[in-house]
């Protein structure tokens, strides 16, 4: 048990638990489950469905950070590749769709992986360049409207069910389980770890960090494509002006709630999932509360806060101070 | 008072409407914000039609959001010297200097679809614009006839926290609301204008009401809110259109393709001819001097099942929404 919950993820689930209590308060059903139409119904499933566009990006978020980078690009990389999928979905078979929509990821991370580790551009500016210019490119894709399709194939990854489970949540457990084993089954996430924590000292160790960092961003616009997928497979739709906008910076939010440090090196996979999880089940609990919604934002900062003041290492120092003063005090 | 106004207004357009369209020489120039929605491609190629018809020369600036790019536009039309000029303003403040001008130049400048700050209001002929607390308006009244004496529980998804139109349409559906006491807007939350929140919120909402067997109806205040929560209805095992009313505003063709299938009941059309009576208001100052009111409110029309969904949803796809 303690190898599977590291100390430093106790923080997150005293998180995750003190606002499931919250949630439950304000909402006495929130743990109903029942089965519709074959798929369980609650709100706890709405938690895990609409928590997995932001649980997939964080997943590749939280290895881009590790290298002490960051990908802003995100969100428009899930506009593109929803609307890639969404125009090919009624003409094609799911097949060629995911494989456009992902090829299409693919292509965006390689591009930020580059103008970063080939180029040597900084992260933040490298990948504002297609934050940018990505919700252009949906936007002349899907030619400002939105593009809706009825293909079952595309709307069943949004909105199917496997043995009583959404599909989406299914998909994000089984990205979760495979970004684990490769990073975490091979060196590849000391690799990564060893990149962010100092790039020229393991360069001069051996470490192939330009390619650390390529694949990093590879895969973190796969995600996104995943994500963007799924987002538009739920509504039935690429909304281009609308789809993964703020996203990245949910995604950043729940990686660093995961206790990733911005600066790199040590990461955590698990906990950045479980960070994606603390801010929905924030977000459906303040939709469940029936508060005007002018609180949400507030609300949300507040918890956040909290959830980052738990983690603080200066103020649980500070706690420790004030213990050991009360326990010498006769 | 507002009342008064509203006839006048709609007086005056009826009566431009009739007017014989003599406008064949007409050069105008029309500076759009940009493709912000597909709303706004709608209103462009609505715009071009209704030209067409009149044998309007119609020269498009796209600004793509941005305020300089209107104001260089504009500037270029007043050097090109055109007949009228028409602007969607992007935002309401900081024209003055441009529209001096134009002014100066005797070019006449028609708003569309957005108003411009109060200290503006002698630098332009006349602004066509819908009254979006009538819409909410136009929408609670539609919902207290159908519903009738039967308590009524509602449901609101409100656009954007902070723009005009939430606040204009929250505030018309409350109004029209409140005259009836078997109504009452049980819970309102934002739903940002868009399709994935609105299914996100309505999900919410139905946990929160029972599963939704105590929801009576949703208000939505645009169309692409309730395409998702219509969706999230559907998905609870609930029959939107039937187990549950729906209303929302703006009469894109998605709402149309809900309403033929039976799955949405009525919308209020945020109609995208804004440049129709605005070449009217110029043809009629050119030729006569007719000076048009400094409003031309556009019709909010009510559209419910009983219109022809289908054929009204196969006219508008076309348009760029």
């Amino acid at each position: 048990m303690t190898a599977l919950l590291p100390r430093r993820g106790l923080a997150q689930i005293l998180a995750l638990i003190v606002i499931l209590a919250v949630d439950r308060v304000v909402s006495p059903q929130f743990f109903d489950l029942r089965l519709q139409d074959g798929r369980l119904f609650g709100s706890m499933i709405d938690v895990l469905n609409r928590g997995t566009p932001v649980a997939l990006l964080s997943l590749g978020m939280v290895l881009v950070i590790a290298t002490r980078g960051i990908d802003l690009s995100v969100g428009a990389v899930m506009a593109i590749c929803g609307a890639i999928a969404a125009s090919l979905a009624d003409s094609h078979g799911l097949p060629v769709v995911l494989a456009a929509a992902l090829g299409a990821g693919l292509v965006c991370g390689l591009w930020n992986g580059f103008l970063v580790a080939v180029l040597g551009m900084q992260p933040i500016v490298a990948t504002l360049i297609l934050m940018v210019a990505g919700r252009g490119i949906a936007q002349l894709i899907t030619e400002g409207r939105i593009v809706t399709f009825t293909s079952p194939d595309l709307v069943w990854l949004g909105n199917g069910a496997i043995l009583g489970v959404p599909v989406p949540v299914a998909i994000a457990l089984g990205m979760l389980i495979l970004t684990g084993a490769v990073v975490r089954g091979s060196a590849l996430g000391l690799l990564i770890e060893a990149t962010g924590g100092n790039a020229r000292a393991s360069e001069l160790a051996g470490v192939g960090t330009r390619a650390m960092i390529l694949a990093v961003y590879v895969w973190c616009g796969v995600c996104a494509a995943l994500a963007g997928v799924i987002a538009a497979a739920d509504i039935m739709g690429a909304d281009a002006n609308n789809s993964g906008l703020w996203l990245e910076l949910d995604a950043i939010l729940a990686v660093v709630i995961g206790g990733t440090s911005l600066f790199g090196g040590r990461f955590s996979l698990v906990l950045a999932v479980l960070g994606a999880l603390i801010i929905q089940t924030m977000n459906t609990g303040i939709l469940l509360s029936g508060y005007p919604p002018e609180f949400n934002l507030l609300v949300k900062a507040v918890v956040v806060l909290a959830v980052l003041l738990l983690q603080s290492p200066k103020l649980s120092g500070f706690a420790g101070i004030m213990a050991r003063l009360r326990r010498t005090k006769p | 008072m507002i009342l008064k106004a509203l006839f006048a207004a709609s007086a005056t357009a009826a009566l431009l409407l009739s007017l014989p369209a003599n406008a064949a020489e007409l050069t105008i120039g029309f500076s759009q914000i940009g493709s912000e929605s597909g709303w706004r491609a709608a209103e462009t190629s609505v715009s071009k039609q209704e030209a067409a018809k009149r044998k309007v020369n119609l020269k498009i600036a796209d600004a793509q959001q941005k305020q300089e790019n209107q104001i260089k536009a504009i500037r270029s039309f007043i050097a090109q010297n055109v007949d009228a000029i028409f602007l969607a303003p992007v935002v309401s403040t900081g024209w003055d200097a441009v529209l001096k001008e134009a002014k100066e130049a005797k070019i006449p400048v028609v708003l569309l679809d957005r108003d411009i700050d109060p200290s503006g209001k002698d630098l332009y002929l006349t602004a066509v614009t819908s009254d979006s607390v009538h819409e909410g308006e136009v929408a609670g009244d539609w919902l207290a006839k159908t519903v009738g004496d039967k308590a009524c529980n509602i449901v609101e998804l409100q656009g954007t926290v902070g723009a005009s139109v939430a606040a204009n349409r929250k505030k018309g559906f409350d109004t029209a609301v409140a005259k009836h006491a078997n109504l009452k807007v049980v819970r309102s939350q934002t739903g940002d204008f868009t399709r994935a929140k609105g299914k996100e919120v309505m999900e919410s909402f139905i946990k929160a009401e029972g599963g939704g067997k105590t929801i009576c109806a949703v208000y939505a205040h645009n169309d692409d809110m309730m395409v998702g929560a219509i969706q999230a209805m559907k998905e609870a095992g609930l029959k939107p259109g039937k187990d549950i009313l729906t209303v929302s505003i703006d009469a894109v063709p998605d709402i149309f393709k809900a309403m033929a299938a039976g799955e949405a009941n009525a919308t209020v059309e945020l109609t995208p001819n804004m440049a129709g009576p605005a070449f009217d208001a110029v043809a009629a100052f050119k030729s006569k001097g007719t000076v048009p009111p400094k409003w031309i409110q556009t019709e909010s029309k009510l559209y419910t099942a009983a219109d022809d969904p289908q054929k009204i949803y196969d006219s508008k796809k076309g348009l760029g929404y």
